[in-house]
């Protein structure tokens, strides 16, 4: 089993660093024919208008979206959240994977940014949360299952093979949720 | 629960969101939008590109208020703004701006040539230049969230920034051969703390995400840049003081994605038209030279 990391701009090497601590093999992906060798991805943190328009040079999206309908499980991080989502204010929908209304940089500003302790459904231990520029989820579609919120909106969401978190586990190493991910593969 | 904002994590980890991307110098909205619709990572605001600076002479400061505010208006990648070396009160003035990062910033005249601003004070996470690791790491001791090469600015000639980029790497490949006992007298060499000192040493890297700056032109010195270890790249006045700089940003952007990949640097490498003219570095003497500022 191989999983993967969307390569194309941002935190890409601390996905990569959890996938390796967690034992798995990890394929950086930044084209069709990587994209083709891996058997889950991992959506990093980073700009999402910088990583969409990345995405459709690479010509990405598509061979994406194709995958995911395929059945391949992702799990997108901040960045990645905004990307899977069908609906962006602020912004344009990328992949429209997952069935909810994200709101970019909703916090506010950098000197907004901040940790807190959270809540996930399914972690037996608290999470730190890190929010930075975070975007905040307004509205899940059906299907759609909350495992986590702060301050009353969800920022640990579910639909299927899909995962998508508005804070970073990858950034202080905490591997449940990728772990979760790997267990649908 | 409570938030905490300001918290280390929080100031450098913006930085690690930055990486594998490139951040542009623009003096308006226009040219930030520019860089928005290039794939910039960030945007960073200024008075005068340092091309300009360099020729137009006089102090360079904090870019006007209303300006970064227009900037912050127009785009939605994060907008940093640069203060002058030790100025914290320019500093202050751009975090009640509501700025995502401060540069202190050689590239302006510096406000005092003994202390750098005591960055540990400030919620918004700062930016430093650095010519090696010493001075990477006295930078970090003063708080500082991420590290630049300082290169050359102004000049579109990347030797100073390969030269920073190869002393950083040759400094912590030396701090890894070292014994314990060996560390303070490293640190003492490096004129750096020498918890940092040890935590090189064991890591083998900078503690902190590092980008190149100071005379990257084109695509291919982004890539260059990325080959030698950076994290990602500012381009100054190598994208605004080119012929056409919406396609050279753009081609930037792909190159320091694609920067181990030559098929695709070759592709983006084409009809790009002229980029901006070249200085030489040894004409500028050392007097003209913006790296030496700071310490």
């Amino acid at each position: 089993m191989k999983a993967g990391v969307l390569a194309l701009q941002g935190d890409f090497r601390e996905h990569a660093r959890v996938f390796a601590d967690l034992g798995v093999a990890v394929r950086e992906v930044r084209t069709q024919a990587e994209l083709a060798e891996v058997h889950c991805l991992a959506i990093p943190g980073g700009e999402s208008t910088t990583i969409g328009k990345l995405a459709r040079s690479a010509g990405l999206v598509e061979p994406i979206r194709q995958r995911v309908l395929d059945g391949m499980p992702v799990l997108g991080t901040c960045a990645g959240m905004i990307v899977m989502a069908t609906e962006v204010k602020g912004g344009e929908p990328l992949l429209s994977l997952m069935d909810i209304t994200v709101c970019r940089n909703a916090y506010g500003r950098q000197v907004d940014s901040f940790e807190t302790e959270l809540t996930v459904a399914g972690i037996d231990h608290p999470v730190r949360g890190v929010f930075i520029r975070a975007p905040w989820v307004e509205r899940v579609g059906q299907g759609v299952d909350v495992l986590a919120e702060h301050g009353g909106h969800p920022v640990v969401v579910e639909q299927g093979n899909l995962l998508a978190t508005s804070f970073h586990p990858e950034l202080i190493g905490e591997t449940k949720l990728h772990e979760y991910l790997l267990g649908k593969v | 629960m409570e938030r905490e904002t300001g918290t280390f994590t929080v100031k450098s980890g913006l930085a690690e969101m930055l990486k594998g991307g490139v951040i542009m110098d623009v003096t308006n909205a226009e040219q930030a939008k520019i860089a928005e619709d290039a794939g910039a990572c960030a945007v960073m605001a200024l008075e005068r590109v340092p091309a300009d600076i360099r020729s137009e002479g006089g102090v360079a400061r904090m870019a006007d208020a209303t300006k970064i505010e227009e900037i912050m208006q127009t785009v939605s990648v994060p907008v940093m703004a640069k203060a002058r070396i030790g100025h914290f009160v320019e500093a202050q003035i751009l975090q009640a701006l509501g700025v995502d990062y401060v540069d202190e910033s050689e590239v302006l005249t510096p406000a005092d040539e003994e202390h750098h601003i005591d960055k540990w004070a400030f919620t918004v996470p700062f930016v430093c230049g650095a010519r090696d690791l010493g001075e990477a790491l006295r930078r970090i001791a003063e708080g500082a969230a991420m590290i630049r090469t300082k290169g050359e600015a102004g000049t579109g000639n990347v030797v100073e920034a390969v030269r920073h980029q190869r002393t950083m790497l040759r400094q912590i490949g030396w701090l890894r051969t070292l014994r314990p006992e060996q560390h303070v007298s490293a640190a003492k060499e490096l004129g750096a703390p020498v918890e940092l000192v040890r935590q090189v040493a064991a890591a083998g890297k900078l503690p902190l995400v590092n980008f190149a700056a100071g005379g990257i032109a084109t695509p291919a010195d982004a890539a260059l840049m990325m080959q030698l270890g950076v994290d990602g790249v500012f381009v100054g006045s190598g994208i605004f003081k080119s012929e056409d700089p919406a396609p050279r940003a753009r081609a930037i952007v792909e190159a320091t994605t694609h920067f181990n990949d030559p098929d695709a640097l070759a592709k983006v490498s084409r009809g790009l038209g002229e980029p901006m003219p070249g200085l030489d570095i040894k004409e500028l003497g050392e007097e003209g030279l913006l790296q030496v500022r700071g310490w």
